[in-house]
Formats: structure tokens, C-alpha cells, sequence
């Protein structure tokens, strides 16, 4: 996982509350074992006209014009802003696979789907909560200036706007693994004998719960 | 002061706290076909074992075809996702329930079927309807691909503790009321984003009538309140739907178990971060309009008009959903025709949900307009079990599809889906945009109003067919 800090960019109004993990990445595009190549899906039913299938040549498909990904002044952009409850739904991780291979870096909303927040900070992507009041600030300017960008810094917990500045919250702990892109399961070994010494007691006190198990 | 069920559970699993966040023991690891391909191959790259494998137990179910489970898969790119699950499970010696396997089916009917989930436990999938699985009181999470990895290598999560919400539902339901009826009133009230950050505990008198089908339905549900874990203390209905399952404890066990559980119950005094009191009496049959679960009203009301609400991202997003649903403000819901039904899902696939909407259709026959009505049992046992009871029988003569197991139309990954513009009553717990099939039109219902829909061609009241 590359690690994520201080983070320029353009910046996608999304403008949408309950963005679904179904509307991220469609089903049919859960079907791949690998976890990258999802970025020309991303959003496929409003973001193209025709049905998208896995495999498919994108580049020959109808593009909504309408829909915010297609429209020119957010090319290359790679902070996404949307409203409240963003990504809930499903638990897929396909969904920040999916905005990681289009190159979003950041997510601002001003809430987030509990396992979708999780989900976003394993692959390095940084999901920021903003309350409402900055939010509708945000999405006034971006729509006012082509090309509209934003600066984030995580260590501090930043975001710097034209000459405004936005604190955001974050885990420490989650903070930590974002900075230095860190793989959570080698931190988690490194207390195995605590694990092992748990595990053993455990059983003992509820045995019944390890019991059974030989159903092969 | 007393303290939660959700804690008793939760204290019991805290192998180290660290800074904000706890190490948690995990009991039960379900897996199926399409969240763990990568969690699998993030293990053989970076070398490491699975911890506990008598924890496992995988089940493909959101690919397999609901037609004659004899021939291979059509789609070539379902049936690979299917087949590395097989080859996974292979390599690393895991039981499985293979697609030909009678016990196969929907992971979250097949869990509480084999007596995999117990209470007490912590329960996770690569599936936020892992949540179902809290009606056993057991603490249960759907996560994601890379948690999956993550528990298969220790055994454990790193997680922070949720708050706590109480949602008390007291009084005796109405006839034809049901626990989906329950889920989307309780979701309808406190929003999609209402149970965020928090376990949900349900209690009260409504619920301890629920039968456990019922109980699993509420808590299936509790996600789509936004939280990760819905649960219900230990009673001895409880402990009489686990014993004599396959994999629940045996003998001198069995009687130390049922002591220890019927203690999973939060104490009187416990204090929760929030609580709602809802009269179970005033519930009626709930229809969703919209295209989120909490987009609900009752079968008595009409679609609303986003002109009467002042909030601006609300009335845009009504707006936005009409207009994908093709529906006309202040229309009233029993004027909705549909056409097609589809009566499945973990949520509403178990033995007693298909018996309730047998008993519905009774002799009569689908309406004409119905291009398709699906029966989709959850497990091959729920199909057999209604088999013998001729459910299947009823469901035929009256022009349903009796179909073999698996999570079908609800997320459409297979062939069962909804056309564009197509418009189903459906017992499953997502109405998103495209959820069925792209552009199909979703409206979530118990399965007796489901059955009702199919009869009629559109929503009825089905307290008036009593
Ligand atoms: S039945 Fe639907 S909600 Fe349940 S596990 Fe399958 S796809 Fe998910």
C-alpha cells in the first residue's frame, strides 16, 4: 500500500447523498479474483449509457456526458466530494480497488458507511469527514472555478482551501498505517504470543465454542 | 452499573488494547466466492499460514446459478470465481459446501443451519449481512476483503468498539405483520445512516415473540440501518433452535453451553448511547418507494412528494429516486403494479418465511401481468424441508419458479435479474439503483406481501385478506 501524506489535487463534486458500494462498482464486475483493472468501471451505470460487462472494450461504449466523470474540468482529478453516507451498502472492498485504479486519493463526505471507511484506509485511500456547512462551501467553489484544487495534509490533519483551512478527525492508529503504509497483518504477528496465550485460555473457558468442528 | 450484551460479548474477545483500538479474537470465519479470492491470494504472496482453519467454513453463493446445479456454470467468469473458491478451499484444507453439496446455500442461512454460529460468539464474513447472525447473541460483522486476510492470518481484528443503540419494540404485532415489517419501520424512522458507528441490541416484548427466522430477518437488516452489528439477547427459543444441530455442542457440553448463554443477555441497568421506543402494535405492512431502505412507507400510504420537504439534499434525492422508480408523487402504493416477484435472500429465504407466503397463495394463481414470479430457497436443507410440506407444490401450481439455492435475484450476479424499466416485489434487503439488474426498479416487501403482489399484480393490503 503506498503511503499517503500531504495530497494535492482537483477536486470531483459528487454531488449525491447514500452513494452505494452497488453504484460504485456493479455486481458483475465483482466477479474478477484480482484486485485491480476496476478504475473504467468506476460508477459504470451512471457513468456510461449502455450496459457495461467485465471484459469489455470501454473505450467503445456510450459515456453519460452528464455524469461528473465525464465532464472535462474534472479530468485527472483525485479528491472526490460527496454528501452524506457515503458508501454504504455492501461490504465489497471492489469499491475503494475501484476509486484507487481511477486515481481518487481522497474522499470528502460528510459522513461515511462504517465498513466502507474502514475499507478505504486498507488501500490507501483517505476518507475525510467534513460537516455539512464546509461541505456546501466546498462544492460552491469547485462547481465556480475550472480546475479547482485542494490540498490535504494528513499529519496535521488539514485541509487547506483557497486561503481557508478545514481540521479533520482521524484514528491515530489508522493514521499511523495510512502515513507509513503499513500492512496491518505483520503489526497484528509481531503480538502472536499474545494471541496464542489468549487463544489457549479461551478455549478452556468456553470449550463448547471449539467443539464439533470435525464435520470433514 | 450493569453493562450491554454487545459488551459481555465483546469483553469476552479482547486479546490486547492497544492506543483506541482492540485486538479481538475471532470464533467464526464464513467465507464465500467473491470477497476472498484476493484475501486468498494475499496469503500465499506473503507466505503466511491460516490460523485457525477449524474456524472456516466457505460456501459459494452470490455466483451459482438457481437452474440445474448438474451443468457447469454458463458465465465463464462466475464459474472461475466459483471454481477458485473450490481450488482455495483445497489448498488450504477448508470445509466447504460446494455448489452440488445439499448444505449448500445463502452463507447466512447455512451458518445458523449447521449450528456454526453460536451465541457468544464473534462471527465475521466478507459480507456486511453478517449481521444476521447477531440474533443468536453473538457479536456478528460483515468486513472487508482485506480484513478477511487479515483474520485468516491471525485469527483476529484490530476494530474499535462500536457505541451502543437500543431500539425497544413492545406490543403484538398486527396480523401479517412480520419482522421485515419490523426492520424497514425501524429503518424508515432512524435512516439509513441512523445505526452508523453503533451496535444496534433490539428488545422488548415484540421481539421476544419473533420466531429465530424472524430475529435473523431484523438483524440481517440492521446494516441497512448503517450498522455493522444488530443482536438480540439469549432465550430459550434460542437455545431450542441450536440444539441437535450438526455443529453445536454435544452432551455434558451442551448443558455448560446453555448455562453460560442464557446469561448473554444485557443486565437491566446497562446503559446504552442511544435508545427509540417503537409501539409494535401501530406497524403495518411496509413497502419501500425509493431507491434506499429507508425510502419506506406503509401499504395504507402514498409515495411522497419531495416538493413538501424543505431540506434541499433531501427533496433531490426523492427526486432523483422517483424518477429512477418512474413513479408520479402522492401515488398511492396500492396502486403499483409490478412485473415480477422475487421471494429469497438471506433475509427472507428460510423455511418459515416460504411457509408464510405458501400460505398467501393457497390455490390461486400469479396474476397475468407477472412476467416472473422466483421462489429461491436459502439452503438445499430450507428446499428439501419445504419439499417434504409440498410448499413447492403450492408455489408451482400457482406459476412460481421453484429454483435451487443461492443469493439469486437479490444482487443479480447471476442470470436472475430485472430488465430495465422492470419493476419487482422483492424479499431482499437492497433497493439501490441497478441492485436487480440495471435499471430495474426495486420495492422491498415482507414474502406474504410478496406472495400477495405476485397474486394481485400489484401491492395489496394483506390484513384485508385475513
Ligand atoms: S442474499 Fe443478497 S444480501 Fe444476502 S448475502 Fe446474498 S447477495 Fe448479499
Amino acid at each position: 500500500m503506498d503511503p499517503v501524506n500531504i495530497h494535492k489535487g482537483i477536486v470531483i463534486p459528487l454531488d449525491r447523498a447514500n452513494v452505494d458500494t452497488d453504484a460504485i462498482i456493479p455486481k458483475q464486475f465483482l466477479k474478477s479474483i484480482k484486485k485491480t483493472g476496476f478504475g473504467p468501471n468506476l460508477f459504470d451505470e451512471w457513468r456510461y449509457l449502455d450496459h457495461g460487462e467485465p471484459g469489455q472494450d470501454n473505450s467503445k461504449r456510450r459515456i453519460n456526458p452528464d455524469f461528473v466523470l465525464n465532464i472535462p474540468r474534472y479530468k485527472n482529478g483525485s479528491i472526490l466530494i460527496a454528501r452524506e453516507n457515503f458508501g454504504c451498502g455492501s461490504s465489497r472492498e471492489h469499491a475503494p480497488w475501484a476509486l484507487l485504479d481511477f486515481g481518487i486519493k481522497i474522499v470528502i463526505a460528510s459522513s461515511f458507511a462504517d465498513i466502507f471507511y474502514g475499507n478505504c484506509f486498507k488501500n490507501g485511500i483517505l476518507p475525510i469527514i467534513l460537516d455539512k456547512a464546509t461541505m456546501d462551501k466546498i462544492f460552491t467553489k469547485v462547481e465556480a472555478k475550472v480546475g479547482y484544487e485542494i490540498t490535504v495534509n494528513l499529519q496535521k490533519q488539514k485541509i487547506y482551501y483557497d486561503s481557508e483551512i478545514a481540521s479533520f478527525e482521524v484514528d491515530s492508529f489508522k493514521k499511523s498505517c495510512l502515513l507509513d503504509g503499513l500492512d496491518d497483518i505483520g503489526l497484528t504477528l509481531k503480538n502472536k504470543v499474545d494471541i496464542e496465550n489468549f487463544e489457549k485460555k479461551y478455549h478452556e473457558s468456553f470449550p463448547w465454542l471449539n467443539s464439533g468442528e470435525k464435520l470433514k | 452499573m450493569g453493562i450491554s450484551l454487545y459488551e459481555k460479548v465483546f469483553n469476552r474477545h479482547v486479546v490486547r488494547k492497544d492506543e483506541g483500538t482492540y485486538l479481538l479474537y475471532i470464533d467464526r470465519h464464513l467465507v464465500h466466492e467473491v470477497t476472498s479470492p484476493q484475501a486468498f491470494e494475499g496469503i500465499r504472496i506473503s507466505n503466511r499460514n491460516i490460523w485457525r482453519k477449524n474456524s472456516i467454513i466457505a460456501v459459494p453463493d452470490h455466483n451459482v446459478p438457481t437452474t440445474d446445479r448438474t451443468v457447469k456454470i454458463k458465465d465463464p467468469i462466475s464459474r472461475i470465481q466459483v471454481e477458485t473458491l473450490d481450488k482455495n478451499c483445497e489448498e488450504f484444507n477448508l470445509l466447504q459446501f460446494k455448489m452440488d453439496d445439499r448444505r449448500q446455500g445463502i452463507v447466512h442461512v447455512v451458518g445458523p443451519e449447521q449450528g456454526s454460529t453460536l451465541p457468544g460468539m464473534t462471527i465475521v464474513c466478507g459480507d456486511s449481512h453478517t449481521s444476521t447472525h447477531g440474533a443468536f447473541g453473538a457479536i456478528a460483522m460483515g468486513i472487508g476483503t482485506s480484513e478477511v486476510e487479515h483474520v485468516f492470518a491471525t485469527q483476529c481484528l484490530i476494530v474499535n468498539k462500536f457505541k451502543t443503540m437500543r431500539v425497544v419494540v413492545n406490543g403484538d404485532l398486527q396480523y401479517g405483520v412480520t419482522a421485515k415489517d419490523v426492520a424497514l419501520d425501524v429503518i424508515g424512522k432512524i435512516g439509513t445512516a441512523g445505526g452508523t458507528g453503533h451496535a444496534i441490541e433490539f428488545t422488548g416484548t415484540t421481539i421476544q415473540s419473533l420466531s429465530m427466522e424472524g430475529r435473523m430477518t431484523l438483524c440481517n437488516m440492521a446494516i441497512e440501518a448503517g450498522s455493522r452489528v444488530g443482536l438480540i439477547g439469549v432465550d430459550n427459543k434460542t437455545i431450542d433452535y441450536i440444539q441437535d444441530k450438526p455443529l453445536a455442542p454435544k452432551g455434558d457440553l451442551w448443558k455448560k453451553a446453555k448455562k453460560d448463554w442464557l446469561g448473554l443477555v444485557s443486565d437491566e441497568d446497562a446503559k446504552f448511547d442511544s435508545e427509540i421506543e417503537i409501539d409494535g402494535s401501530l406497524i403495518e405492512p411496509q413497502v419501500t418507494w425509493g431507491t434506499s431502505p429507508e425510502m419506506v412507507v406503509s401499504i395504507t400510504s402514498k409515495v411522497p412528494n419531495p416538493a413538501d420537504f424543505s431540506d434541499k439534499t433531501l427533496s433531490s434525492s426523492y427526486q432523483i429516486a422517483l424518477k429512477y422508480m418512474n413513479l408520479k408523487p402522492e401515488t398511492p402504493i396500492n396502486k403499483i403494479a409490478i412485473d415480477k416477484v422475487f421471494i429469497g435472500s438471506c433475509t427472507n429465504s428460510r423455511i418459515e418465511d416460504l411457509r408464510a407466503a405458501a400460505s398467501i397463495v393457497g390455490t390461486k394463481k400469479i396474476a397475468k401481468n407477472i412476467k416472473l414470479a422466483l421462489v429461491v430457497p436459502g439452503s438445499g436443507l430450507v428446499k428439501l424441508q419445504a419439499e417434504s410440506e409440498g410448499l413447492d407444490k403450492i408455489f408451482k401450481n400457482a406459476g412460481f419458479e421453484w429454483r435451487e439455492p443461492g443469493c439469486s435475484m437479490c444482487l443479480a450476479m447471476n442470470a436472475d435479474k430485472l430488465g430495465p424499466g422492470e419493476r419487482c416485489a422483492s424479499t431482499s434487503n437492497r433497493n439501490f439503483e441497478g441492485r436487480q439488474g440495471q435499471g430495474g426498479r426495486t420495492h422491498l416487501v415482507s414474502p406474504q406481501m410478496a406472495a400477495a403482489a405476485a397474486i394481485y399484480g400489484k401491492f395489496v393490503d394483506i390484513r384485508e385478506l385475513n
